[in-house]
């Protein structure tokens, strides 16, 4: 007897051609795309995926202080509630996931060792505030970490306290101003690049400085030149300049020694935005270069995860000129003992400008970012430079005779900017592009930034991509080029087709603003 | 090394494919006499196990706040975490995403924002919450530069309630930004005149509550007065388990709330990384500083989140930006959420009274031994006593035993003999009454 | 009466001593869709030059800067509710404010439509 009862083990003849793609699914899911609700929409306010006892009778001491009104919290089980956060993990792109070219971003990979360790209790269990001889290995980490730091850029002593990299820039940004207000000095102007990021002339702007913009030179560089003709324009009243370097363009300030020394010599300060240190570690040293203050974002050069938008770490180091005005807390060496100075009543023959924020940093990152300095030492930390230069210029090499290179003059360092002069009569913008680039499965590079080119387009790929991804990358580009250039327009003004959702109206998102979750007015539905 | 894909083989075929001889080609534009010569003197690179061995040796040169009684606060908490948290914020995805900048493939993390600035706007009782701050204090700080932005008057009014190293944060951006403070002497009790020290100048009165001593405070008629001045009230909170329990700010007139997030979802971290929370009225919505999430549709019409009002960041406005917050706290907003989605009303009500119970037994307890005394009034989870000698000499003598009694006042307020024989303790639902019990006998013998 | 405008592309139309004053429709183009529109106090006093309104879309914030020196005396209440009329009719329904002007021989330097489109066309 054959049997011939069972499942079908191919797939039926001419099913590849009846299109199902388009067809609406009762739940709206597509297969592993799963839609999920608002946990205000399916959460209950009598349910809680937390079990705890009710406390015995007692006399409260809240002395009238007690709440009267319901707070309007709605719970999920555990159940509930991890399908929900897995679900929405599932609409996200990582660099978990494939390549993540955020100029200016530094997405490397981030090593699980890192996570292992700042979960260990003698790290993540310890409270900021308990007696500094039951913390001496948390103490010890901090000191060794700004060691770390100092040695890399060749300075003299590092701020750990800031929370990320803007909060970084405050921070030097405040050394400088106190170091002028103890000279007797107050002048109220500061130098910045037109490529800057954001966040500088905001920095500047908190500390109540007036901006002076910087134009770049045709070759994407600031010129001493421009930085002394502006210094005279504005003599005696320049506090300090704001410089990235490199530089946004991704590239390397070829005059920044001499524009140090203009500066200084004008009685100014250097700040360097330290975002893209990742290029030169081992290379060349901040210090080196006239540098008296700069940030280092840990969750760009040293890899602690973005997290989705923080937390970051943004410890500054700092020269000779600045280092008595560092704020609290810091950690110094005592023989063999670490001691944290907290207040000024014990600080020694320093001139602390105050304190950037309550207790002393961010460790979960600190512990982080020195497990990734361990790993690498001296040799990795320098390869990984050399590495994150050589792809930024490989993915150059790859497309550079399609897309339009603004800067060819000079190699790029960890990054390579392009402008959307490539895309011309094409129909096709800088934004579609990209877009594009999502239903291919890549997350788009940073676009329109910096300013000082039409439509850019920064891509950094980081030390952390093979040669075989770099491959593909660059043939999928060109593929994307060509399309435009070939006038499949509809691939690029749709785009993207394919991710959980398409493109968003932000013009309804800032009009009419909805930022947290109401319930629907019953009314509207009868009116219906 | 394992981090870096490329074999010697790969590095030298791909300077040939760029067109140049060695990579240091690619460094030409490093003045000459600037190039390193020599390597960082630094360690060369280590294996995984050589690592973890190493961040063993440090990790457990610390106590750590599970393996002791344990009673510190002032402003950190001890909580319990539910293990889901930890596993949901280690996913790839939510770990290794950036800021949602493409909101196409970024609506997980844009979705648990938008949750996020709900939970906090209701448990505040505000009309609005951002995507968060740094920690509690930097964002006391921002709420101070945000009353001057909205009432264009520059003159703050700092409670002596306030935790003193928010006031050291507050006190620091102001005298940058060439701001006037008014700061009361630390306070206890509870029982400054903080009314009378408002007047036509005043921008804002920044008032913690419960205090930084413990106390809870009644900011009905300090808003009251605040508006009468055409002034707004900041309220601060640096335990946010506190609002299960008590009347939220929103409720008692407050105009922008912020306080320190850390106890829901996140752990003691040594004081980092924490979440500031941050909410205010609907009309000071354009003043505030950081991220903000809102619902919009896509293409095909259906809902989907963005980042908006992004007009008042730094990426846009530059030098007009309301501040020059970039990267926040995303990750910790995500453990916060999770942890706050478990609890819900009932959970987080009862996490509150469980917390108040049990400080209201030990202080009744602390409060009965001889030469001790319980100086507030109301409290929610923390108080502060009295001792008969200096507080941090008992801390140091009771952390030889292996308890860590609490938080000598002097830590914070070096400077202030009257304050020196305060201990803070705070007590939470991860309490035992071992730990009490140990806590009492202690202070019994040293006291 | 005339529109005269700046090289800010703002313009304005004098009626009296008051002049009404908005954002071009090339400028309303240039921005994108306008979202929120912060228009100055009534009884505010501008000087030519100066900071007087801001007008925003998604991407971009600008300021709008007072054409001449005076004092507010009405503003476009209804441009909080409908920004877009911005979009929809700058240099009609999207004015911004009004101001009684202190010094008529500031109009003289500004451009009139035909000066504007030439500038526009350089731009």
């Amino acid at each position: 007897m054959v049997n011939s009862q069972g499942r079908p083990t191919q797939p039926q003849a001419g099913s590849e051609n009846s299109s199902g793609t388009d067809r609406p699914t009762f739940t709206g899911n597509r297969a592993l795309q799963l839609e999920e609700p608002l946990i205000f929409e399916t959460g209950r306010t009598d349910i809680t995926g937390v079990d705890l006892a009710e406390p015995d009778e007692f006399a409260s001491r809240l002395g009238g202080h007690g709440r009267t009104a319901p707070i309007d919290l709605p719970a999920l089980s555990e159940p509930e509630a991890m399908r929900h956060y897995v679900r929405l993990s599932q609409k996200n792109y990582a660099i978990d996931m494939g390549l993540y070219p955020l100029g200016s971003c530094t997405m490397k990979h981030n090593p699980r060792l890192n996570e292992q360790s700042a979960r260990l209790p003698g790290f993540s269990d310890i409270h900021p505030l308990q007696p500094q001889s039951t913390v001496q290995g948390a103490l010890e980490l901090i000191h060794e970490l700004g060691r770390w730091l100092v040695t890399i850029t060749g300075m003299q002593a590092v701020a750990m306290s800031p929370k990320a990299g803007a909060h970084g820039e405050l921070c030097g940004m405040m050394a400088i101003k106190a170091a002028l207000t103890a000279r007797g000095k107050t002048p109220t102007k500061v130098l910045v690049p037109e490529s800057a990021h954001g966040t500088n002339p905001a920095t500047a702007a908190l500390l109540r400085y007036s901006v002076v913009d910087v134009p770049a030179r045709k070759d994407g560089t600031v010129g001493a030149d421009e930085v002394k003709r502006l210094i005279a324009e504005h003599a005696g009243d320049i506090a300090a300049i704001m410089l990235t370097n490199p530089n946004t363009c991704g590239l390397f300030e070829p005059e920044i020694a001499e524009i140090a020394e203009a500066v200084h010599e004008a009685g100014g300060f250097f700040y360097c935005d330290g975002a893209n240190l990742n290029a030169i570690m081992g290379k060349a040293r901040p210090g080196d270069l006239g540098v008296d203050a700069m940030h280092i974002n840990l969750h760009k050069t040293f890899s602690t995860p973005h997290g989705g938008g923080g937390p970051g770490a943004g410890p500054v180091v700092l020269s000779g000129a600045l280092a008595p005005f560092a704020p609290l807390p810091f950690v110094e060496k005592d023989g063999n003992a670490y001691r944290l100075v907290e207040t000024e009543h014990d600080d020694g023959g320093s001139h602390p400008f105050g304190r950037m924020t309550a207790f002393h940093g961010q460790m979960g990152m600190f512990v982080r970012a020195y497990a990734w300095m361990l790993s690498h030492g001296s040799d990795g930390m320098k390869q990984a430079s050399e590495d994150a230069v050589l792809n930024a210029n490989y993915v150059r090499a790859g497309l550079a005779d399609l897309m339009s290179l603004p800067y060819p003059d000079h190699p790029s360092m960890h990054e390579v900017l392009f402008d959307d002069s490539f895309l011309k009569d094409t129909g096709v913008s800088t934004l579609d592009f990209a877009k594009a680039m999502i239903d291919e499965g890549y997350h788009p590079m940073t676009m329109y930034f910096p300013l000082v080119v039409h439509g850019a387009l920064l891509i950094e790929p980081t030390e952390s991509e093979s040669r075989a991804s770099l491959d593909l990358f660059i043939a999928t580009m060109r593929d994307l080029v060509m399309a435009a250039k070939g006038g499949e327009s509809e691939r690029f003004t749709g785009a993207p087709h394919f991710a959980p959702r398409r493109r968003l109206d932000e013009t309804r998102a800032a009009r009419n603003p909805i930022l947290k979750w109401a319930p629907p007015a019953p009314y509207e539905e009868a009116a219906e | 090394m394992r981090y870096l894909p490329h074999t010697d083989q790969d590095r030298a075929d791909m300077l040939a494919r760029i067109g140049v001889g060695s990579i240091d080609d690619l460094f030409a534009d490093i003045p000459a006499d600037k190039r390193l010569k020599a390597p960082l003197d630094l360690p060369p690179h280590c294996g995984e196990m050589e690592v973890a061995r190493m961040m063993r040796g440090l990790a457990a040169k610390n106590l750590s706040a599970v393996e002791t009684p344990f009673f510190a606060g002032a402003g950190a908490y001890r909580h319990h975490v539910p293990a889901m948290v930890d596993h949901i914020i280690q996913r790839s995805e939510f770990l290794t995403s950036y800021t949602p900048y493409q909101p196409e493939i970024t609506q997980g993390t844009l979705q648990y924002l938008f949750e996020f600035q709900t939970q906090v706007a209701n448990l505040t009782a505000m009309d609005v919450a951002n995507a968060s701050m740094y920690d509690g204090s930097t964002g006391t700080g921002e709420a101070v530069l945000m009353a001057h932005r909205v009432t264009r008057r520059n003159k703050a009014v700092i409670s002596g309630g306030l935790h003193p190293q928010y006031r050291a944060v507050v006190e620091n951006l102001s005298q940058m930004a060439d701001d006037r403070l008014d700061i009361l002497p630390p306070d206890p009790a509870g029982s400054e005149d903080i009314i009378a020290r408002i007047d036509d100048e005043t921008s804002c009165v920044v008032v913690q509550s419960p205090s930084f001593y413990g106390q809870l405070i009644d900011m009905k008629p300090i808003a009251e007065a605040c508006h009468a001045k055409g002034a707004l009230l900041v309220a601060v909170f640096t335990e946010v388990v506190s609002l299960g329990l008590i009347e939220p700010p929103g409720a008692q007139g407050a105009d922008i709330v912020v306080g320190e997030g850390q106890s829901i979802g996140n752990g003691l971290n040594f004081g980092g990384p924490y979440v500031g929370l941050f909410a205010t009225r609907q009309k000071y919505v354009r003043q505030m500083p950081g991220r903000l999430c809102g619902e919009t549709v896509d293409a095909e019409g259906s809902r989907g989140f963005v980042l908006t009002l992004s007009t008042r960041e730094q990426h846009i406005r530059r030098d007009k930006a309301t501040s020059n917050i970039c990267t926040n706290s995303g990750l910790c907003c995500l453990a916060f959420t999770v942890h706050m989605t478990l609890l819900g009303e009932a959970g987080i009500t009862r996490l509150a009274r469980i917390n108040h119970a049990k400080a209201c037994r030990l202080a009744e307890r602390l409060d009965a031994i001889t030469g001790v005394s319980v100086i507030n009034e109301s409290f929610f989870n923390e108080f502060t006593v009295r001792l008969s000698e200096d507080a941090a000499e008992t801390v140091e003598r009771l952390t030889e035993r292996g308890i860590v009694a609490g938080v000598p006042v002097s830590r914070l307020e070096p400077h202030n003999p009257d304050l020196a024989d305060m201990l803070l303790v705070a007590v939470t639902e991860t309490t035992t009454d071992d730990e009490m019990d140990r806590l009492v006998t202690a202070l019994q013998e040293v006291a | 009466m005339s529109v005269k405008y700046t090289d800010e592309h703002e313009w304005i139309r004098v009626d009296g001593d008051v002049a009404t004053v908005g954002i071009t429709a090339y400028a309303a183009e240039q921005l994108g869709d306008v979202v929120f529109v912060e228009l100055p106090a009534v009884g505010k006093t501008v000087e030519k030059g100066g900071d007087a309104a801001v007008v925003e879309s998604v991407k971009a914030a600008s300021e709008v800067y007072a054409p001449v020196s005076g004092e507010v005396v009405e503003v476009n209440e209804a441009l909080n509710d409908a920004p877009q009329t911005v979009n929809e009719a700058a240099e009609g329904d999207g004015w911004f404010f009004k101001i009684r002007l202190s010094d008529t021989s500031q109009l003289d330097g500004l451009m009139d439509a035909d000066a504007y489109k030439a500038f526009v066309d350089s731009q």
